[in-house]
């Protein structure tokens, strides 16, 4: 009985944010944009989510490496190093590992953001002003999420080969050229392909969650519950999708 | 016009609203009175279509707002203007485009046409120099101004002022009645004014209404007020704790 009541509950909160989905995509395809308005957006999730994201990236491709050296040692394969940490950044930990980062860094500040304006009445007084809250607050926020996410993943997956590269080169003396030539021999078109999609994918589900939730408090607690709740739901939602993607991408062969 | 009929709204089980009727003719100023809590923000917001009631009509120029769709409603209340009891002045962006804001929205004027007009209007609340400062720099009572000037300087065709002179000093509240005052002769704007300052808003009013426990219990002219034998009225305007009502009752 009780899971019965979480499912179902599940489920509302599922369709609310789509339908909360489907009325931004409307507005984004009803009106132009301010090409100001969604570059002070990108710039905010994204130019400067930069120092993290490469941090971060390029420990993760340093520790793969070294992972994947040590389990190729058994094979005295340690040069097909390179080929495992492209393949492992940019189908895999390169959007996950981005997305997260995101959502914790920049999902969580938007929904604080709009949260406070729906305490204070702003979003109150934006319709009382004739300006749809959705249009002028969450579209230009997905635009941006939108357009970086692709671009920030790719930039993750580079330095996370650059660091997988530091540790071939110096543990086992693979020169510039052989690494990056394995590397690029290892990633096919479909791979980069599966990596874009799943970046865009998360981006919109950043995007979503942590408008939604911005426009729920009703207080000042709320809005840090609101904060949580964003946090947390878009990690869940990022993991399942990407499972979902990932056997799609593997059924289809991909 | 403004034709309310019946207007019933509850928050988790507390009705709020139980059943108001109102009419606010083409032109006047109208004053809405009642004590703290009574409600008068929440039917305010109803009228703007801001809040939905639970039943009841509303009757805008003979359409009815509860009907609408939102998108409809989002058209009706470009004609309406709104003073917010707490100002709910936008943060992120600066007074001028604060107080610009529905010209930057709605109208295809420059920048600088903009903040001349700004500039103009500021000035009819009594302020100056302050357009480029963000409203976390201003003090209440000079926000609650620059929300005056938010919401008349696209003259709409409604304006609804929730507490326009609270915490503004007695000459700035003079400024403020006489700019009520001057955009209702001159432009013949309809308004409707919440204020707990009797003084101000009988000095503005053509009419008024008393709410109380949810329901009107008063509506007429000032004549009327006059004659009126109600305990409750008489003992809310000579402002006694004694009478019928009570301490607690809103
Ligand atoms: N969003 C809301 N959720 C729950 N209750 C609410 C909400 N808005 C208003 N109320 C309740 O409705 C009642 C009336 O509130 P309202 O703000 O309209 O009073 P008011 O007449 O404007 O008072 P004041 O003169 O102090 O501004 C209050 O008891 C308040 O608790
Ligand atoms: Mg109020």
């Amino acid at each position: 009985m009780k899971l019965f009541k979480a499912l179902a509950q599940l489920f509302h909160y599922l369709g609310s944010l789509g339908c909360f989905a489907r009325d931004t995509v409307g507005w984004l395809l009803t009106k132009k944009r301010k090409l100001k308005d969604v570059i002070r957006e990108i710039v905010f999730i994204g130019i400067d989510s930069l120092p993290l994201v490469s941090l971060i990236s390029f420990f993760i491709g340093i520790i793969i490496a070294f992972q994947t050296a040590y389990q190729l040692r058994a094979f005295r394969s340690e040069i097909q190093l390179a080929t495992l940490v492209a393949l492992s950044m940019v189908r895999e930990l390169g959007p996950v590992i981005g997305a997260l980062i995101v959502a914790a860094r920049s999902g969580a500040s938007i929904t604080a953001g709009i949260g406070s304006m729906k305490i204070s009445e702003q979003v109150d007084a934006l319709e009382a002003f004739g300006v749809n809250p959705l249009d002028y607050l969450v579209v230009p926020k997905f635009l941006a999420l939108f357009i970086c996410m692709p671009i920030l993943i790719i930039y993750a997956d580079c330095l996370g080969i650059i660091g997988g590269y530091l540790v071939g080169t110096t543990k086992f003396s693979i020169n510039l050229g052989l690494y990056f030539r394995m590397t690029f021999q290892a990633l096919s078109g479909k791979d980069i392909l599966s990596g874009l999609v799943k970046s865009i994918s998360f981006g919109s589900i950043i995007a979503f969650v942590s408008c939604y939730e911005g426009f729920r408090p009703f207080s000042s607690i709320d809005v840090s519950r609101s904060v949580t709740h964003a946090v947390v739901r878009s990690f869940i939602l990022i993991i399942v999708f990407d499972c979902i993607l990932t056997a799609i991408f593997y059924f289809v062969g991909v | 016009m403004i034709k309310i009929r019946g207007i019933h709204r509850s928050f988790d089980n507390k009705e709020v609203l139980r059943g108001v009727d109102l009419t606010v003719n083409k032109g006047e100023t109208f004053l809405l009175i009642g004590r703290s809590g009574a409600g008068k923000t929440v039917l305010l917001k109803n009228i703007i279509g801001l809040l939905r009631p639970d039943c009841g009509t509303i009757h805008i120029d003979g359409v009815d707002i509860t009907q609408l769709s939102n998108d409809k409603l989002e058209k009706v209340r470009l004609e309406f203007g709104l003073v917010f009891q707490n100002s709910a002045l936008f943060d992120f962006l600066t007074i001028e485009e604060n107080v610009g804001f529905f010209l930057y929205q709605h109208t295809k004027l420059s920048r600088p046409e903009i903040r001349k007009k700004v500039t103009e209007t500021l000035a009819l609340v009594g302020l100056k120099g302050i357009e480029d400062a963000h409203p976390y720099e201003l003090s209440g009572g000079m926000r609650k101004r620059v929300a005056i000037a938010r919401a008349v300087i696209y003259n709409p065709k409604i304006l609804i002022y929730d507490e326009p002179t609270t915490g503004i000093d007695p000459i700035a509240v003079d400024k403020i009645v006489s700019l009520i005052e001057d955009l209702h002769q001159r432009l013949g704007i309809t308004s409707v004014v919440v204020t707990h300052d009797l003084e101000v808003g009988l000095r503005l009013a053509d009419r008024l209404a008393f709410l109380l426990g949810g329901r009107i219990i008063f509506e007429g002219n000032k004549e009327d007020l006059k004659q009126s034998q109600d305990d409750r009225l008489i003992q809310f305007l000579k402002g006694s704790s004694g009478g019928p009502i009570k301490e607690m009752e809103v």
